[in-house]
């Protein structure tokens, strides 16, 4: 019932590799536990999805995992690539970012004056050197860096598909462009986990199939790992190597996709109790 | 003059006429002749030949036909009828004003235009202050050049980084009394005199005094800023006005180190290679001038860098910033000990040129005019922030001679009212400040009914 992580056929199978783990994470707002005791671990290289109904702390979970809540309780932890371990409790959100975890949050938030290639290049420049001195100068390296961003960022814009629409403005962008802008705005962060809060929330059936494949050739072509928070089923299906389902700040099941939807306990956390399997409590969450 | 339409219920027997005239002024036209006639009567009380606060009619009493009154009365029917016909109006000129602002933007792209018109703005200020009279020359030098300089310096912190600063002005003194400390002299040979009670062990020549300026403010803002910028908005506004208000009373107290209100006279003038400036004023608007102009390149490129970018992501979305990588509190420092020091180097020109300052330079109605200067030249522009504070300086100025003294901030405000109704994104606004604003307008939050609507094309 608890965290049992069920191998899957990734390359991650057999190996304890988390690239960030959870150990009973507690968040509380005043008399509200938004989790409670949550464990989970993203394997390096793997894409864990987490679902759940509304409420049932998705986001709280992005939130303390990204340093932008501080949970009372439990130990988050950051592993490089070398493995070694960096406690993230306490940390602010743009160190965390700096370690290696970036983001997208449910409601985009782009830089909606700036263009898409200025937001993509914000994320870039995260990871440079000069200072202001140096930008008012615009000293050599100041015009290396700014060359070097241009490019990365075009080289993002292309690999999420808007390319050709670098130079609009975000906020004139479609919807799902919107959403493709913003993942490569984190991408642009060089990041070794990146977190997706429903990413595919108000997109149409096209642009769907875009978007798993473009979070697929995350996963396998710029090898990040991916935890992905999503209401749509099927995309959670098909992208999924491991769903962990979160009820009330709860942990209640966490598995191969197949297994979880076939867990009582996922299935009543969806659907509500029926009386006619009342007695199957294979579950107390 | 203009009242909602109530239930005509009993009113039928009334004179059909005067009914329709009650009709008519519920109309939008004639609310609109009535707000302006309104406005023109209270523009002619306001500015009748002696208004006073005691009898407010005096101006017009007796004398309500006087040509004064109806010319105004005559004003507010020709801006009626502009306005009630404004759409028709604006039809016939629009193939004109699209030809204008197709020439425009084309313009701003192009390159050498722009250089082109740097280098024309630039060759007037140099060639044209000498002409002017020594009234001019006293307006463009001590207040016009240091309250673009300011300007320029609060346009970081305001304009760049989005960051409400109220308390602008401190960082200006401090600037001032830094250059009356170190430009003391430790000795009491004749000629010799130390500005402030405290003297340095050694004596500057004002030209290095300014790096020591630039480090003052710049502790002063980080001091400042470290605790208090991780206030939003209104807070902060708040805090920097509280701050504001405790350097220049701090100053006015401490007796024993600043003089206290009689403040630092003294002060001497900037010399370089045996050239000593002097009370002529030419030679100070060039030294100002080319502060101005080396700053206004500097934060030019700053603005179009990693660090301008990062400030534009802060200001529009901190949490985002936060979490693309950005260390926000570390930025804000920066745009404020930047803005500071900027009003540091105004300081110790403006202490220099005068030879004088008092905690009176240094009161809070100045931190908002320099905020205000920023915001109706356009918020995060270069060239706004010059011309905002330029107009803004001069048209006080030239009321002087037109209108009675008194009034002359009557029209100050109005003009504000009037810009900020109309234009609120200021003279020359910034292109992403531009786009900012129409994005509020439209009520975005990244809806994508933004898709056709190309905002900032205005």
């Amino acid at each position: 019932m608890t965290t049992q992580p069920v191998e899957t056929v990734d390359a991650s199978a057999g190996v304890e590799d988390p690239v960030v783990s959870a150990e009973g994470v507690t968040l509380r707002f005043g008399g509200v536990t938004s989790l409670a005791g949550v464990s989970v671990a993203v394997q390096r290289g793997e894409i864990l999805a987490v679902i759940g109904p509304n409420g049932a702390g998705k986001t709280s979970l992005f939130n303390c995992l990204t340093g932008v809540y501080v949970p009372q309780e439990g130990e988050i932890a950051f592993r490089d690539r070398e493995g070694t371990a960096v406690p993230l409790a306490g940390r602010k959100p743009h160190r965390i970012t700096n370690l290696g975890i970036a983001r997208t949050f449910q409601n985009i938030r782009l830089f909606n004056a700036l263009t898409a290639l200025e937001n993509v290049k914000i994320g870039v420049e995260s990871r440079q050197h000069t200072g202001p001195i140096g930008a008012m100068l615009r000293i050599p390296r100041a015009r290396r860096e700014d060359r070097d961003s241009d490019k990365r960022a075009l080289d993002l814009l292309e690999f999420v598909g808007l390319r050709r629409n670098a130079n609009r403005i975000a906020a004139g962008l479609a919807y799902g462009e919107q959403r493709r802008l913003e993942i490569a705005r984190a991408l642009a962060t060089d990041p070794q986990l990146l977190l997706l809060d429903e990413p595919a929330a108000g997109t149409n059936p096209a642009e769907k199939a875009d978007l798993e494949r473009l979070i697929r050739r995350i996963n396998t072509e710029l090898d990040v790992s991916v935890l992905l928070i999503e209401h749509d089923m099927r995309l959670v299906m098909s992208l999924a190597s491991r769903v962990a389902v979160l009820n009330f700040g709860r942990m209640i099941a966490a598995g191969t996709p197949a297994d979880v939807q076939h867990n009582p306990a996922v299935i009543e956390a969806y659907l509500g109790r029926s009386d006619e399997d009342g007695g199957d409590d294979a579950s107390e969450g | 003059m203009t009242t909602e339409p109530t239930p005509m219920t009993g009113s039928e027997q009334g004179p059909s006429r005067t009914n329709a005239v009650m009709a008519w002024s519920r109309t939008r036209n004639g609310r609109v002749l009535g707000a302006c006639l309104f406005g023109a009567l209270v523009l002619a009380l306001m500015t009748g030949p002696s208004g006073s606060a005691q009898h407010l009619t005096a101006g017009v009493r007796g004398s309500w036909l006087s040509t004064h009154v109806i010319g105004f009365l005559i004003f507010g029917v020709v801006l009626w009828l502009l306005i009630i016909s404004g759409s028709r109006l604006r039809g016939r000129v629009q193939p004109v004003t699209e030809v204008i602002a197709g020439v425009r933007e084309r313009a701003l792209v192009s390159k050498p235009v722009i250089y082109a018109g740097y280098a024309v703005a630039l060759l007037i200020a140099i060639l044209v202050p000498p002409q002017l009279s020594v009234f001019w020359q006293q307006v463009l030098v001590s207040q016009i050049g240091i309250f673009v300089l300011l300007t320029i310096g609060l346009n970081v912190v305001v304009g760049f980084a989005g960051l409400l600063d109220l308390g602008y002005i401190a960082f200006y003194a401090i600037g001032a009394y830094t250059a009356a400390y170190f430009t003391g002299y430790p000795d009491s040979k004749p000629g010799h005199i130390s500005p402030l009670p405290v003297h340095p062990p050694f004596h500057l020549n004002p030209f290095l005094v300014f790096p020591l300026a630039v480090i003052a403010c710049i502790i002063a803002g980080v001091l400042l800023g470290t605790p208090t910028l991780r206030l939003r908005g209104d807070y902060l506004a708040i805090v920097t006005l509280g701050f504001g208000e405790i350097v220049r009373i701090t100053i006015n107290n401490s007796e024993s180190v600043t003089n206290g209100p009689r403040g630092a006279f003294g002060i001497p003038h900037f010399s370089a290679f045996g050239y000593h400036w002097t009370l002529s004023l030419i030679p100070y608007w060039y030294l100002l001038l080319t502060v101005i102009v080396i700053t206004l390149i500097l934060f030019r490129q700053l603005e179009n860098s990693r660090v301008g970018r990062a400030w534009t992501a802060i200001r529009e979305d901190e949490v985002a910033a936060a979490a693309t990588g950005i260390p926000t509190l570390k930025y804000k420092l920066m745009a404020f000990a930047i803005g500071a020091s900027t009003s540091g180097l105004a300081g110790v020109i403006f202490a220099s040129e005068i030879g004088f300052v008092a905690p009176d330079n240094f009161i809070l109605i100045n931190s908002l005019l320099v905020l205000v200067y920023v915001i109706f030249g356009g918020m995060g522009s270069l060239p706004g922030a010059v011309i905002g504070a330029s107009f803004l300086i001069w048209l006080p100025n030239v009321l002087r001679d037109h209108v009675p003294p008194q009034d002359r901030f009557i029209y100050f405000g109005a003009l504000l009212v009037v810009m900020m109704i109309f234009r609120p994104q200021g003279v020359i606004p910034s292109r992403r400040r531009a786009r900012e604003l129409g994005l509020a307008e439209a009520g975005v939050g990244g809806a994508d009914a933004l898709g056709g609507s190309e905002p900032g094309a205005a």
